[in-house]
């Protein structure tokens, strides 16, 4: 059967089992993805099918797990990383930057760096602090990295195969709270590129833009406003690094209007780029500045306060009517 | 679709890496189960009095019966919280519970070797030491419910606030203790972590520091055998009090639930800190009696037997036992404690309900001392967006 109904934590599962099956060089790396599967269960029944020496349980120690899968990739294989939550990735900044991310170009490109960071990330599951956090600007921001995150289980799918083919390094962010939802998975389709956005959503007055977990918010937004006469389109950038700006401006030169969403914090994050961007590539055709929501220039909050911190459906659909009402 | 493999190189030996020469060479897993530890009382409650303990058994040679009855106390409220908490977790009113449980002798013991002008930083599990540190435990619950992240003013007990990213307090605390013996103050400090945490690059970092500016800390790890799913074998090869050597400062196994031997070798630790010879490393030897959180679930990695060896080395039934014997606590002790510990279930109970959501401009509280205009801004447009609700027509109004 190609076509199967998958939560997204089982689609990365069903793609790393399938990488694991087709190429010897791929492992599987990280804190308690053995046994217990991760924490949140996306290596499960791995370990126990490929073995200790495929799927290995590292020491806890996130400098050691990317800097040896930094090793391990130049003997030939292709780590993929599991980061066990976002505010984690920080000891392991250091070699993700000044080593992974520049390996290739140091070595006039005679080496490459096929390795995958997965890191489940942003808010929305009342965790207690370092849990919720989407540093996915602070690694958008170097060279050499790319950045990408789906927001639905075809995507996680195909795009975690493409990861790990990719012979540079690739900063794969979970939606930690969609890893339950389900969609559709055709294990047959071909996909398309994994750095170009798709639109999630058709519509004419205003484009939303986002990725990863706030594809949803902005699917429910653009319901919502359909209800009020309003036509919504949603695209869904699915990668920081590059940007697939050709899709948006496409988008914004057909709506006029552009508002991106992410739970990052607004200051110099994503939205910022695109908005200078397409502000460039579209400014004979917009008809309201680029809008941004997202996160506050503050640290993610305790969890009794997330709902307020992270875009919903009313701060999205605020921000539309101010755009719509230039 | 199939994937093909973009690999540099051919596999010259086995694919994997799995062949025999990977196996062969394996290092056997170090045997923990019946380790060199100082202990003092076994886990019958009986004395243990040897030329192996002496150094460490003077510190505790003169304790009183009310010291000892005090420790139990200790322990068992300590166990009362905790149970509360979980249940509190499994209840709704906590978001996540970290248990303490089987760890009560290592943390009181060591927690009340303190002194009062030493600084204690914790990881997130001690909620024993900072019972012993005179933070109200209901404090400890705050973060844990989601209303903030932390709970107390960590000067009013020289215990620092918890630290959940695996590690980094070590090196706060090596630095504090820098700070120490820089002012030539007699405090010392004491650093706590887990078996999992002594792989992280910051602890070796902070035992170099240590070590290189002859700063006074303790660092005492309690080895529970578990980082989450996966066992101390994990994490290294040889006992973790042994790394201590390679540093050059001394490392010693203490029997994690036996309180007064921690109690001892905390106190000649952080002697031997407060009298300049620098850093020790303490590795308590004990157990995870729970789940690493109210998340975890232990079944999908271990078995029920080990927990069920670990139940006859209980710190509690082990120091209830010596009390009797010796005569140094009747009926009534245990009695009265009985009720402490109900009224302390109860108060817990009561205020972790009655705690408040945080005002949602909380938000933007203490980002910085000095202020700063970006966030002032964003306040602003934050506060008047919240206002636009309460002024808004009510659903199905018409505008
Ligand atoms: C840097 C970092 N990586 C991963 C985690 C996730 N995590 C939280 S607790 C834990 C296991 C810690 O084990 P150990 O140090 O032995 O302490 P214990 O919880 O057993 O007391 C892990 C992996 C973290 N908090 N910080």
């Amino acid at each position: 059967m190609a076509v199967q109904k998958l939560p997204i934590a089982k689609a990365i599962n069903e793609s790393l089992r399938t990488a694991l099956e087709n190429d010897p060089k791929v492992l599987i790396m990280g804190e308690d993805v053995g046994k217990l599967g991760g924490v949140f269960r996306v290596t499960d029944g791995l370990q126990k099918d490929f073995g200790e020496e495929r799927v290995i349980d590292t020491p806890l120690a996130e400098s050691g797990i990317v800097g040896t899968a930094i090793g391990l990739a130049l003997r030939g294989y292709r780590p993929v990383v599991e980061i066990q939550f976002d505010g984690f990735v920080f000891p392991a900044y250091d070699q993700i930057v000044t080593q992974l991310a520049k390996m290739h170009a140091r070595a006039l490109g005679k080496i490459k760096m096929p390795v995958v960071i997965r890191i489940p990330y942003g808010g929305g599951i009342g965790a207690v602090e370092h849990h919720s956090e989407s540093p996915e600007t602070l690694f958008a921001h170097v060279a050499g990295l790319k950045v990408v995150s789906p927001s639905n289980s075809a995507d996680a799918y195909w795009m975690m195969q493409q990861a790990i083919q990719s012979d540079d390094p690739v900063i794969f962010f979970e939606p930690k709270r969609r890893y339950w939802d389900k969609g559709e998975v055709d294990k047959e389709a071909i996909p398309g590129p994994l750095h170009k956005a798709t639109v999630a959503r058709e519509g004419t007055d205003l484009t939303l833009a986002a990725y990863g977990p706030m594809v949803k918010v902005c699917l429910e937004a653009a319901a919502a406003a359909e209800e009020e006469g309003k036509s919504l389109e949603v695209v869904d950038l699915r990668s920081m690094s590059p940007i697939d700006f050709d899709s948006v401006q496409a988008s914004v030169e057909k709506t006029r209007r552009l508002v991106v969403v992410h739970e990052a914090p607004v200051f110099l994050g994503t939205g910022a780029e695109i908005a200078a961007r397409i502000t460039e590539r579209c400014f004979y055709h917009l008809e309201a500045p680029v809008l941004r929501v997202g996160g506050y220039h503050a640290p993610y909050p305790p969890a009794r306060l997330e709902e307020e911190y992270l875009p919903g459906l009313d701060r999205v659909l605020d921000a539309v009517d101010r755009s719509l009402a230039y | 679709m199939t994937v093909e493999s973009t690999a540099a190189r051919k596999p010259r030996r086995s694919s994997t890496g799995s062949g025999k020469r990977a196996s062969a060479k394996k290092p056997a897993p170090q045997k923990s189960t019946e380790p060199e530890l100082i202990q003092l009382l076994t886990p019958e409650g009986k004395r243990v009095k040897d030329a192996k303990n002496a150094v460490y058994d003077a510190y505790v040679a003169d304790i009183t019966a009310e010291e000892l009855r005090d420790l139990y106390r200790d322990m068992v409220l300590t166990r009362r919280f905790d149970a509360e908490a979980t249940a509190l977790q499994r209840q709704g009113e906590l978001g996540l519970w970290a248990s303490l449980l089987g760890q009560e002798a290592a943390q009181i013991g060591s927690g009340r070797a303190t002194r009062d002008d030493d600084y204690v930083f914790p990881t997130y599990r001690e909620h024993g030491v900072a019972w012993c540190r005179g933070v109200d435990p209901t404090n400890l619950l705050g973060m844990f419910r989601g209303v903030n992240n932390g709970g107390w003013d960590p000067n009013s007990n020289n215990f620092h606030l918890y630290t959940i990213v695996i590690g980094s307090q070590t090196l706060h605390a090596t630095g504090y203790a820098m700070g120490v013996a820089k002012d030539g103050a007699d405090s010392a400090v004491i650093a706590y972590f887990g078996d999992g945490a002594s792989s992280q690059g910051d602890v070796a970092e902070s035992f170099t520091f240590s070590a290189v500016y002859n700063a006074p800390v303790v660092f005492f790890c309690q080895n529970n055998q578990w980082a989450i799913s996966e066992p101390t074998e994990k994490q290294t090869r040889v006992p973790l009090y042994q790394r201590a050597q390679g540093y050059g400062f001394p490392g010693v196994r203490v029997d994690g639930n036996d309180v007064l031997a921690v109690l001892a070798v905390t106190k000649w630790a952080l002697e031997r800190a407060r009298t300049g010879e620098g850093p020790a490393l303490i590795e308590a030897f004990t157990y995870r009696m729970g789940a690493h959180t109210t998340s975890d679930d232990p079944t999908k990695y271990r078995n029920d037997d080990e927990r069920v060896a670990w139940e006859a080395k209980d710190p509690i039934l082990r120091l209830r036992a010596y009390l009797e014997t010796e005569g140094h606590a009747d009926e009534g002790f245990f009695a009265e404690l009985e009720d402490e510990s109900e009224a302390l279930g109860k108060r817990v109970r009561e205020v972790v309900r009655a705690m408040p959501d945080p005002d949602l401009m909380a938000i933007f509280e203490n980002v910085y001392a000095d202020g700063h205009a970006l966030v002032d801004e964003e306040r602003a447009q934050f506060a008047a967006y919240q206002a636009s609700f309460a002024d808004a027509p009510a659903a199905g109004e018409v505008k």
